[in-house]
Parts: C-alpha cells; structure tokens; sequence
C-alpha cells in the first residue's frame, strides 16, 4: 500500500474519535456549572409546547403556534424586561435551536448578535456570559464546516482574556480540543501557560485546575514517553542509538512525575494519570513510590470510592507478588465495591487456598454472589467453580452453608437460571456451560428439576460420561432430599 | 480637517527651517510644508493680541474643553435637540412635509424649553443657587450663549432655526448656566454633558422631563399636528426597522459631544419604544405645552377612519367591498365627527384617538357583523363561496373567510418569524462605548474591542448573504397581487353570499352578533376591559392577533377598542340587557 492511502482512513478515524469524545467533554462542563441560566431557558419551551397541544385540542380548524408567545408578553406584568434582554434571550435559544439541528452557520449567525451581552450594562449578566459564549462558540467552531484550528485557537485566546475567571477552564478546553486535533505539541504548549498562570491569590478551584493543566502536560509527556520506549524495544541494545534514546527516556521521566504528584495528591478520580505514572514508577524500578501512590489513592478515606484504585493496586502487588493475606485485603474491598468484578473468581480460587475456615466460607458466598448479577450469568468459569466447590463443600458435610447462601436465592434463582428456557438455550448454545448448570441445579433443587433433567436427557456422546457422573454427585449430594 | 493659516507665529519650524503655519483642529500649531505639529497650541500665545481669537475659535466650534475629557461644553437639551434634529431629517427624507421641521417640531421644541424653563425664560433656572450664578457670570454666559447656538448650527446640518426673524426676537437659549462653579466642575467629572448630573436629580414639580422616548412622542405631535400621513404605529414601526434614530441615536453626536455617566441613563435606550407607553408621552408633552386644538380631521385626511380603513383593508388582504360597511359603521357610531376626531389638549376631558387601532377595531367590528366569527357560521360561509366559485368561474368570485386565513395565517406565520428573527439579530450596542465614569473607560472601550472582533469571526462563518437586508420604510407590510399564486389578492373578491338583497338594500345574511365584552371594566386600572382570550372563538383570536401584529400593540388593546366601538354601536342594547344582542342594522 502506498503510504498516502493507509494514511488517510487513519486520519478520518481519529477526527471522527474526536468528534465523538469532544461534545462529550463539553456536555460535561454544560452539566456541572451554571445551570440555572439554562434550565429557565428549557423549561419555558416545553410549557408552550403544552399550550400548543391544547389549543389544537379544543380548537376545530384554527390553530396558532405563534399566539402563545404572544400571550406569554402580555400576561409578564409587573416590572418590564427590557428587550435587549429579550433580544439575548431569544439569540441564545435560536442559538440552542440551530445547534441542535446542526444549523451552524444559523448558529453563528445568531451568536454574531448574542455577543453583545458581553456590553451588558447589568454587571452580571456580563460576568456569567463569558462561559456560555465559549460552551457555544467552541461548540460552533468545532463542528462549523468553515472552521479550522486556527478559527479555533484565535477564538480560545480571545475567551480566555474576557474576564480572569475563565482563563484556566479555557485553557484546559482548548487543550483538549487540541488533544484531539492530535496536535500534541501545540496542546502542551498552551498546558505550560496555564500551568504557570497566576491572578490575585490562589483560590483553591484555580489551584486545582491548575494542577490539572500541569496533570494533563504530565500525560502528554507519558505518551511521547511510551512511544520512545516502544521504539526503544525496537531497538538492537548495541545499536549505537540505544544509549542516547535510554538517556532521553530518562530524563523525561524525572520531568512527568513532578507534573502528576501534585494533581494525585488532592482526593478526586484520576485513573488515566495514576495508571501512567505508576507505568513510568515501576519502569525505573521505583517500587516504593509506586506502590505508596496505589495505595494512597486506594486507601486515602478523602478520595471518592473508586474500584479501579483497588484494581490497580491489586495487579501491582500481584506482580509483586506479595504474600496472599495482602492480596485477600485488597480484593476484600473491592468485593464490596463491585461484587460482579471479574477478579471475583480469583478472589475466589485465593480464598479457596486459604487456610482459614471463614475464608472458605466467604468463598462460597463470593460466587453466589457473583452470579446474582445478569452479566455473569453465562460466566463458564463461575459455574464450574460454582459446580466444583458446592460438590467439594457437600461432601465436607457443611450443608448449613450451602442452606445459608441458598435461602435468599431460592425464591428466584430457578426463574432466573434454571427455567427451561434457559435449559434449551444453554444446551444449544455452550454445551459445557449447561453441563455445570445443571450440575449445581441438581444439587440445589434435587434430581427431579426440570433444568437437570432437560441436561439429562440429551443424549450427548461426548458428554454422555460426564453426565453419567452428575447424576451420581446430584444423587450423593443434593441438599434437596428426595420424598420418602 | 479644516485648517487655517497662522501668521502671528514667526519661529522656524525645527524640521524644515519654514515659517509657514497652520492651526489645527485643537488649536495647535502645525508646518504647512512638512506637517509637523507642534507642542505650541494657540491658547499660550497672548489674546491681546489678535483680537478675535475667541470668535474664531467659536467658529470653529472649539470651545473650552474640560480637563479630563476633551469634548465640547454642552447639555443634555442639546442632546434632545440633536436628536430631535436627526428624527425630523429623516421624516423629511420619508416624505412629510418640510415645514414639520422648521416650523411645527422646533415651535414645539421651543416651547417645551420654555415651559420646562430651560431657555427662552427670563430666568432659566432651576435651582436658586444657580440664579444668582447666572447674574454674577452676565458677560461669560451671554457668550456661551452664543457658542451653544453656534454649536447647534454646526451639528445639526440645518438648525432648528427657520429663520432670522426667531433669532432676532427670541432670546438665545442658555440652557442651565452655571459653569464656573465648583460643583459643576466635579459633577462633570460624572457626565459628559455640562449639566447630565442635575438634569437626572431634576425634579421639580409641574415640569416635564424630555425623554428619548419623549423625542418620538413630540415628532408624532408634530406630525399629528401636520396631518400628515403617518400614524403613531407607522412612526413607531419605523424606529423598530431603524430609519427613524432612536436607540442609539446619540451616536451620530459631533465627535466632540462627549458621552458618559450620567448621560448613559438619560440617552442610552435597551427598550423598543412601545405604543401606549408612547401615546401616554405624547397625550403628557400635549398637556404640558399647553397646545391649542389641533388642525381638524376631516374627511379628506389620511388619520380619518374612512380613509384609515381603505388602508388596512388593504394591507390586510380584505375585499373592498368592505369598505361600504365600515364607512356605515363610522358614521354610525359617529366616529368620524370632527370634534371626535380632532385632539385639543385643553379641552376638558381631552382624549386623542389611537387613529390606527380604531380604524382596525372598525374593521374587525364588520367583520364580526358580517361572518358572526363563532368558528361556525364563517366556515359554513366559506362553504357556500367556495361551492359557487366553481360553479361560476367566470364571474367575480366569492369572498371566503377559509381561503383567505389559510393565505393570511402563512403569510403573518413568516412574518412574525422573520420579526422575530430580526429582533434577535438587532445590535443594541453602540459603536462608541458608553461607561460609567474616567475608571470604567478602558474597560468599556476594550470590551467594545472584544465584542467586534469576535463579531468578526463569527461574522465569516454566517451564511455568507447579508441576514437583514434593509427594507426601505414603507407604509405597508404585505403586498399582494392579483397574478402571485403565492400571495394571492382578495381585494376584488365580492361579498355576495353574505349580504342579501333586501327591498332596494343589501342586509347581512348573518342576523345575529355577539358582544366582545359585557362588562367594562370601573376600577382605577387604565384598562377598559379585560382580555381572556380563551374565552374566545377561535377566528377572533386569530383576527386580533393578526391585526394586533400589523400595529405591533397587544391584542388586548385592540379588544378594548373593539368594545369600546360595540358599545357606540349598540348603545341601546347594551342599556336594555347583557345577553347576546341581535345586530340591528337599518
């Protein structure tokens, strides 16, 4: 292939990568600040709208959508708007109007005149314009056909000197947009200003975005990083370029992990920037740093609740390979988190090589719990773990446990698991998967169910030996006796 | 720039050794031959001298600047009247004719500034500290006087001033004298004009305050006065399309009027002027100058209902067959008497009419007697004129109330949208930035520079044809014709079907009428009726709503006017019972 054609369908791949993630970011900011001038703009729409239905119920053969509004101007009494706010007004509607029908040169259109608002004479108004001129105009920019990097850039610096309470936030966008315009450098280079951006003294919300931009420059430094080391890898070790292209590598790190401490250190959820900077630890053989990152992040009781922290540090002390009771701590926790985690299973297996006897309790009780959740109900390793530890706890004689787990699930488990429908399928679908169902319906609900006796029936010659077997273990062990 | 020659300055220039000066617009000397301006400006040069310097500077409207903002000395009467100036230019360029300015709207203005004291008067005055001001500084304020005539001259293209003759016998205006004293130093550091901080605490009683609204309020009278052609929702209409100055008329203010603080709550307008609020204005100013009656409304005149009527049959796309039956309607409701119709300020008891909305309440009034408008019998009418109409495709065709909504309601639907559209497209902000105070300044002026650069860009991706092309002003806003299937014309369109042959006269086929209201309204409110207007048929709704669009009032004011012409109508009936009465017609 010639490098131009390969070259192409990966550039349209990543504009449309960024396409996608882009309104999410915004949306996101949309979310979090300065609802309230938004949300009395939405709610007003929606209260015509049911006008509207009203009237053509009632009305015969006239209708008039515009009579509303109308109505709405005259009933307003009391103290009159004036109508260069109802000419704001009605801009940042028609505005939303074209956004969401992807109108954008209507949208510029209108936004040429909701620039006004920013010579508002009402000092509040023009203060908490700023933001909703950059959410809208950066929204128009990046979809506008007419539009381009430049357009772009040009707009984010003009917003980011309007007022100095915004020169962070923008900063940050315009980076990210950057980011997905995949020029790294630029980004970067917009992250150092903002980075070493001051006004005033240090609020904290400045500190902390602050402490993202610095986060964010940490992340673009680790991905040219990881690319050096994967060429590195490439790389013969007595080739002459391997000891500079080392040397870079190291110099670099030094650099990124000043960028990321201090935005890990405040409580918050920053996996990306945890995930690489432990990467960048542990490549330099700096176990100690890393393994107090993972757990400060995991334990420190200011951070917000995070599986993944646990997760992380898990894997990290499983390569490790630190002593199994440390293991069992951390998975402990996050069995309380997300009890569906697929590291469940291996929770379970650590468990089951316990010593302990509760340890082989809460084993059992793992994988029921396991699969109580709709996405693991065709989880095969669940089952045959199910299957063999029911099988291997019977015949220890503790039934008292099984019961126990049992109670609460008996009522809807069968519906859930065993219905014959779910026989038929599973047998068409993962023969494997209905033999261990079946095994532990048996178990559970006795030989004459109909899940185990749908499973029995089918004449499988592979399996035939099998099943021969299941229905022994159900005979032996079932904890449903059958009727004298 | 208009320059002049200065030969009383006899050093070389340091450039290029000439002696060849000129002076600047700020009175700073400068070479002729290389055009470098010196830090010499004339004022250091003694006045001993050359004597007529101050006459000369005067004529070049220099005048004593204030040390923090360079800018003329002038007041915020001057303001109104500039304003004024612009507002009677542009109705001249609109057609009416010329004397509305030279005579009736600077009579009117001369007067106002009279009755309000603020020139004209023996003691223009409306503090007592100020009188005294204004004795003890005689000499300098019969000069200022001359320079705020003058600068009247110089910004208004064509002054006020009609003639010699008003110069000679009435006194010069010498709007609030005082100048020298300290205060007014200070209060000018807050406003642009001499005098914007007293004239925005001015309160006294019996004394009418001008307005920009105000302005457009005296232009009407004038052209109420006038007879001309206009009417209060034309003249309003046309501010709102932005031929007539209003919102951000103190922009085309000479460079020199300077524009700031006190003077942003007096001259900067974020509203489109509004009808009654206008009305109310102009019926005040009427009282307050104390005007004679007014030239009579006859027959002949455009503000007459008859003639009124024609126009918005017109403009509304009615048959003008119609015409016949509104004309019947004034004179019985005798709506179309002189007396009614005249205003006199002094009257007792002195109303003007809303010419506009009355005759459009006339119209609707017919309409009402005609198609009954209860969301039956004018779809039942329909019905008949569309079944003839193509039986009989040669003759004059049927009017049909359907046919003609169904056309009306899309043609008023794009309209609204596009008013709409318009609306929120308008530029509020002028191209000088107004600010508070010195320390507001930069700000203002570096917002100001934000806003256009941004407006530039995003100007570049709008489409790329210009969004508000510039209607010329016209007194109509729709235009029909007869051969446009888009918007077809029923003015031709016959009444046959609704009016039936009755001995030699035509009676309405429809007999019956209801009343808009039953009740008026005797509380203290203004309003003479309420409006509900679910309580409505559907048709009327939309009848007002349409009419109510063309004059940009709200329809509840045209549904007062309605009843209030109900009630001259049926006068009897509404003594006698409040149920639904039987039209009456002879």
């Amino acid at each position: 292939m010639r490098p131009t054609a390969c070259g192409e369908p990966a550039s349209k791949g990543a504009r449309e990568d960024c396409g996608g993630a882009h309104p999410h970011f915004l949306l996101d900011v949309l979310r979090t600040q300065d609802m309230s001038d938004f949300s009395e703009e939405l709610t007003r729409p929606e209260s015509e709208d049911d006008q509207e239905e009203a009237s053509t119920v009632s009305g015969t053969r006239v209708y008039f959508p515009w009579l509303q509004k109308h109505l709405d101007t005259v009933a307003t009494g009391g103290k009159k708007k004036k109508d260069f706010a109802q000419t704001t007004g009605a801009c940042l509607s028609f505005i939303r109007e074209a956004l969401l029908k992807h109108q954008w040169q209507q949208a510029a259109e209108y936004m040429h005149s909701y620039l006004q608002i920013l010579e508002d004479f009402d000092s509040n108004q023009r203060q908490t314009a700023p933001e909703i001129i950059w959410k809208l105009g950066s929204e128009i920019l990046f979809y506008h056909p007419k539009s381009s990097v430049e357009t772009f850039n040009t707009f984010a610096d003009q917003m980011k000197n309007i007022g100095v309470l915004n020169y962070l936030k923008i900063s940050l966008q315009h980076a990210l947009y950057l980011i997905h315009c995949g020029k790294l450098e630029e980004a970067s280079r917009n992250l150092s200003q903002a980075e070493t951006w001051r006004y005033g003294e240090k609020s904290s919300s400045q500190e902390m975005l602050i402490n993202l931009a610095q986060a964010y420059k940490g992340l673009l430094e680790y991905f040219s990083w990881s690319k050096k080391k994967m060429e590195l890898s490439k790389l013969d070790k007595d080739d002459y370029a391997y000891s500079t292209e080392a040397r870079n590598i190291f110099s670099h790190s030094w650099k990124t992990s000043v960028n990321f401490s201090a935005l890990i250190k405040t409580p918050g959820v920053w996996d990306p920037f945890v995930k690489s900077y432990v990467e960048m630890l542990e490549f330099y053989g700096d176990r100690d740093g890393a393994r107090k990152v993972l757990t400060s992040y995991a334990y420190d009781e200011k951070f917000p609740s995070n599986p993944n922290a646990h997760i992380y540090l898990y894997n990290f002390l499983k390569r490790e390979k630190a002593p199994r009771a440390k293991l069992l701590s951390v998975l402990k926790i996050l069995y309380q988190i997300v009890p569906s985690h697929k590291l469940m299973l291996e929770f379970h297996m650590l468990l089951r090589k316990s010593e302990k006897e509760e340890h082989h309790k809460l084993g059992l009780e793992v994988l029921f719990g396991l699969l109580d959740f709709a996405g693991c109900t065709k989880n095969i390793t669940a089952w045959k773990y199910l299957a063999s530890y029911l099988r291997q706890i019977l015949m220890e004689n503790r039934v008292a446990w099984v019961q126990e787990e049992w109670k609460s699930r008996r009522n809807w488990w069968p519906a859930f698991h065993f219905s014959y429908f779910w026989a038929k399928s599973d047998w068409k679908e993962d023969k494997d998967l209905a033999y261990e169902k079946a095994l532990v319906a048996g178990m559970l609900l006795g030989k004459g169910y109909r899940y185990f006796r749908y499973i029995l029936k089918q004449d499988h010659h592979d399996l035939r030996k099998k099943i021969k077997q299941m229905k022994k273990s159900v005979k032996k062990y079932s904890i449903v006796k059958p009727a004298v | 720039m208009e320059l002049e020659e200065a030969k009383e300055l006899k050093e070389r220039c340091s450039q290029c050794d000439a002696i060849s000066w000129g002076l600047t617009e700020e009175g700073k000397y400068y070479c002729t031959s290389c055009h470098n301006v010196t830090e010499r400006s004339k004022e250091v040069i003694n006045t001993d001298i050359i004597p007529n310097t101050k006459i000369k500077s005067i004529s070049r409207g220099l005048k004593r600047k204030s040390k923090l903002e360079k800018g003329w000395d002038w007041y915020v009467c001057e303001g109104f009247q500039h304003i004024l100036c612009q507002q009677a230019e542009v109705l001249k360029t609109l057609g009416v004719a010329p004397e509305l300015k030279n005579e009736v709207l600077h009579n009117f203005w001369k007067r106002y500034l009279q009755k309000s004291k603020q020139a004209y008067c023996a003691n223009p005055v409306y503090t007592s500290g100020r009188k005294a001001q204004v004795l003890k500084d005689n000499v300098h304020h019969s000069d200022w006087a001359s320079g705020s005539e003058l600068l009247s001259d110089a910004s208004c293209a064509s002054s006020l001033e009609s003639g010699a003759e008003s110069k000679s016998d009435v006194p010069t205006p010498k709007p609030f004298p005082a100048l020298r004293t300290p205060q007014s130093v200070a209060a000018s550091v807050c406003s642009g004009s001499l005098d914007g901080m007293e004239y925005s605490e001015w309160k006294e009683k019996g004394i009418l305050k001008m307005t920009v609204p105000g302005t457009l309020a005296l232009c009407y009278l004038s052209l109420l006065w006038q007879r001309e052609a206009v009417t209060l929702s034309d003249l309003l209409r046309f501010v709102e399309e932005d031929h007539i100055p209003y919102i951000k008329a103190f922009q085309s203010f000479p460079e020199e009027m300077k524009l700031y603080g006190r003077d942003k709550g007096i001259f900067a307008i974020e509203s489109w002027p509004d009808y009654e609020e206008i009305y109310k204005h102009m019926f005040e100013i009427a009282t307050f100058l104390d005007l004679p009656r007014f030239p009579d409304i006859t027959e002949d005149c455009f503000l007459h209902p008859n003639i009124l009527c024609v126009k918005y049959l017109m403009e509304a796309n009615l048959p003008d067959e119609m015409h016949g039956l509104t004309h019947q309607v004034t004179k019985m409701t005798g709506l179309g008497d002189v007396d009614s119709l005249t205003f006199d300020p002094i009257a007792k008891g002195a109303q003007t009419v809303k010419y506009d909305v009355q005759a459009i309440a006339l119209i609707v009034v017919v309409l009402k007697l005609l198609f009954l408008l209860d969301d039956n019998l004018e779809w039942s009418l329909s019905d008949l004129a569309e079944v003839n109409n193509e039986k009989n495709k040669t003759d004059k065709p049927w009017f049909s109330f359907r046919k003609w909504y169904q056309v009306m309601k899309k043609s008023v639907d794009e309209k609204k949208q596009n008013w709409e559209e318009a609306r929120a497209k308008y530029l509020w902000k002028s191209e000088k930035p107004l600010y508070h105070s010195h320390i507001d300044k930069p700000g203002a002026s570096k917002r100001r520079e934000m806003v256009v650069n941004l407006q530039k860009q995003f100007s570049t991706l709008a489409d790329s044809a210009p969004t508000i092309e510039k209607k010329s002003p016209s007194s109509f806003q729709f235009h029909w014709a007869e051969d446009d299937p888009s918007r077809p014309c029923f003015h031709g369109h016959s009444l046959q079907g609704i009016l039936v042959k009755k001995g030699p006269a035509l009676v309405t086929k429809n007999s019956l009428y209801w009343l808009s209201t039953q009740k008026f309204c005797r509380s203290y409110c203004k309003h003479v009726t309420t409006y509900e207007e679910s309580n409505f048929s559907l048709s009327y709704q939309f009848i007002l709503n349409l009419f109510s669009f063309l004059l940009r009032i709200k329809a509840a004011l045209l549904h007062d006017e309605v009843s209030l012409i109900e009630k001259k109508l049926f006068k009897k009936k509404y003594s006698e019972t409040k149920k639904n009465s039987r039209s009456r017609r002879r």
